[in-house]
C-alpha cells in the first residue's frame, strides 16, 4: 500500500549507495483531516468546557450540586453565547474532516492500515510491555503497531460517539431515536462528557508517543514520508 | 546508514535533494489547514462565526419535521413544581395587572386587536407534561397547559403564508417562532403549570410553552402577538449572539 524509496546520495550514478529508506505512509487527504481535525477537537472541547461551566452539573436543577468549577481561562468563547457560537461552528468541521477521514480510509483500502482487528490483539501486550515495562521491542512489521491500531481505531469509535452523543443533546426532539440510544437526553450529556474526557485521554498517549518517536515520525504526518522506518 | 528495501516492486532510487524537494512539495499541500487562521483574525472571527451558526441553524429549520412531536411523560416522572426553575432576564414578576390585561394581537392577520385571556380559555385545552431544556444544560419535565397557539392563529385569522409570529412581553422581553414551529400541536399559548394557574414568577397570565425549542424562546408574561412575513425583531438572548431558530 506504501510506497518505498531509496534515497541515494547522488542519482547520476547509477550504482550509489543507499543513505536511506522512506515510505509514503500518509496519503495527502489523511494528512489533510488529521490536522483539521486535530484543532476543530481543540475548538470543541475547549468550547463544550465553556458550555459544561454553564451548568457544571449532571444532576437536578434544584437543588444544583456543581461537579466542578472549571476555569475560564482553560476554555474558549468567554461566554455561553460566544462558546456555543465556536461549538456549532467547528462541530461541522469536526464532522466533516471526520466523515471525509473514514470514507477515504474505506474507499480507497486504506484503513487496512489503522483498523484494529483480531489478528492484532495477540501484539497488543507485547507491545504495552515494551512502552510500560522496558519489555523487548517487538519487531515492527508495517507502518501501525498492535497497541498503535488499537489506540486510533479506539479514538476513530470515540469520535463518532462524541457525534452521535453531541447530536443527541442539540437535537432530543427530532433525533428522539439518538437521545433514547444515548438513555436519554441527561444520560446524552453525561456520555458526551465521558468521551471528551477518554478523547484527550487519546490525545494525551498520542502526543507522549510522537515525542518519543523522533521526529521523523512527526514529519511523516506533515510530508507523509517516513524516513527510516523501522520496518 | 544503509538498509535494504523490502518491497523490490515499489522501490526506487531517488536523490536526496529529490526528495527534500519531493517532502517540501508534500508539505506545500497542507496549505488548506491554514485557511482555519481566519478564526484567530479578530475582525474576521465574528463574522465566521455568525456564518456558523447561522449554517447550524438553517440545518436545525431542515431537520424540524411539524408532526413529530416531543416525547411526552408521565404525571410520575413530572419535577416537583417547587423544582421548576423560576428564570428570567430581569424581574421575576413584572406586575403585571390582570383586569387590565389583554394580548394585543398586530400584523398579517384578519382580525387584529386586544384579546382578553377568556377568548384564549374559550379555545380548547391541552395539556402536556413535557421536558423544558434550558440553554445552559440542566432540563425538567413540566406539567404545561393552555391552547394551541395554531388554534389561536386561526382565530386571529392569521395569514397562512405569513413566516413568523414574534411576541412581546411585559418585561420588555422579545421572542419570535419559525411559522412551521408556532403551528407545532406541543406549541401552547400556556395559561396553566400542573393544572393551577400561571403564577407570577412563571409568566402569568400568559406565556408560550414550546417543546420542540431551547427554553429561552418560551417567552412569559405575553402582551403582544404580531403575525409578519419578515422578522425585524428575532429575540432577546439571540440578539446577544444565541442561535435564533435553536430547535431541539
Amino acid at each position: 500500500m506504501s510506497t518505498a524509496v531509496e534515497i541515494v546520495q547522488n542519482s547520476k550514478d547509477a550504482e550509489s549507495i543507499p543513505v536511506a529508506r522512506a515510505v509514503y505512509e500518509h496519503p495527502l487527504i489523511v494528512r489533510l483531516c488529521h490536522w483539521i481535525n486535530a484543532i476543530s477537537l481543540f475548538v470543541m472541547v475547549g468550547s463544550g468546557l465553556q458550555i459544561f461551566r454553564a451548568f457544571p452539573s449532571f444532576g437536578a436543577k434544584i437543588p444544583q450540586q456543581d461537579l466542578v468549577h472549571w476555569p475560564r481561562s482553560l476554555a474558549i468563547g468567554g461566554w455561553l453565547g460566544g462558546a456555543l457560537q465556536w461549538h456549532l461552528t467547528f462541530m461541522w468541521i469536526y464532522l466533516g474532516s471526520g466523515l471525509v477521514y473514514v470514507a477515504y480510509q474505506l474507499f480507497s483500502g486504506h484503513y487496512r492500515q489503522v483498523l484494529f482487528t483480531h489478528k492484532d490483539a495477540r501484539g497488543v501486550w507485547p507491545m504495552a510491555r515494551h512502552y510500560f515495562f522496558f519489555g523487548p521491542k517487538p519487531l515492527q512489521r508495517e507502518a501501525y503497531n498492535p497497541l498503535q491500531k488499537q489506540a486510533y481505531t479506539a479514538a476513530i469509535l470515540l469520535g463518532a460517539l462524541s457525534a452521535l452523543s453531541g447530536f443527541a443533546i442539540w437535537k432530543p426532539v427530532q433525533f428522539s431515536w439518538l437521545a433514547w440510544f444515548f438513555g436519554g437526553f441527561h444520560w446524552a450529556r453525561l456520555v458526551h462528557f465521558i468521551v471528551m474526557w477518554a478523547m484527550l485521554g487519546f490525545v494525551f498517549g498520542h502526543l507522549v508517543m510522537v515525542i518519543l518517536h523522533g521526529w521523523n515520525n512527526f514529519v511523516s504526518m506533515l510530508t507523509g514520508w517516513k524516513k527510516d522506518p523501522e520496518y | 546508514m544503509a538498509t535494504k528495501i523490502i518491497d523490490p516492486v515499489t522501490g526506487r532510487k531517488i536523490d536526496e535533494r529529490r526528495f527534500s524537494s519531493i517532502s517540501r512539495r508534500e508539505l506545500l499541500k497542507l496549505t488548506p489547514v491554514m485557511a482555519l487562521g481566519a478564526f484567530a483574525i479578530p475582525a474576521l472571527q465574528t463574522p465566521l462565526l455568525k456564518k456558523g451558526l447561522a449554517f447550524s441553524d438553517w440545518a436545525s429549520a431542515r431537520v424540524f419535521r411539524s408532526g413529530h412531536l416531543a416525547q411526552t411523560f408521565s404525571d410520575g416522572e413530572v419535577t416537583p413544581f417547587n423544582k421548576f426553575p423560576i428564570n428570567d432576564y430581569d424581574v421575576d414578576d413584572p406586575g403585571v395587572i390582570f383586569e387590565n390585561w389583554t394580548l394585543t394581537v398586530t400584523g398579517a392577520v384578519q382580525k387584529p386587536g386586544d384579546y382578553t385571556l377568556a377568548q384564549v380559555q374559550a379555545l380548547p385545552r391541552y395539556r402536556q407534561n413535557t421536558r423544558h431544556v434550558c440553554v445552559e444544560g440542566w432540563d425538567v419535565i413540566g406539567r404545561f397547559g393552555g391552547a394551541r397557539l395554531s388554534d389561536f392563529l386561526n382565530m386571529i385569522g392569521a395569514d397562512p403564508t405569513a413566516k413568523y409570529i414574534t411576541v412581546a412581553c411585559a418585561d420588555d422581553y422579545y421572542e419570535s417562532l419559525d411559522m412551521a414551529t408556532a403551528r407545532h400541536p406541543q406549541t401552547l399559548l400556556c395559561y396553566e403549570m400542573y393544572d393551577q394557574p400561571l403564577t407570577r414568577e412563571h409568566g402569568a397570565p400568559l406565556r408560550l410553552t414550546v417543546p420542540t425549542k431551547i427554553g429561552y424562546k418560551q417567552a412569559k408574561y405575553l402582551t403582544d402577538l404580531k403575525v409578519s412575513h419578515v422578522l425585524d425583531k428575532v429575540g432577546y438572548w439571540e440578539d446577544q449572539g444565541y442561535s435564533e431558530f435553536y430547535g431541539l
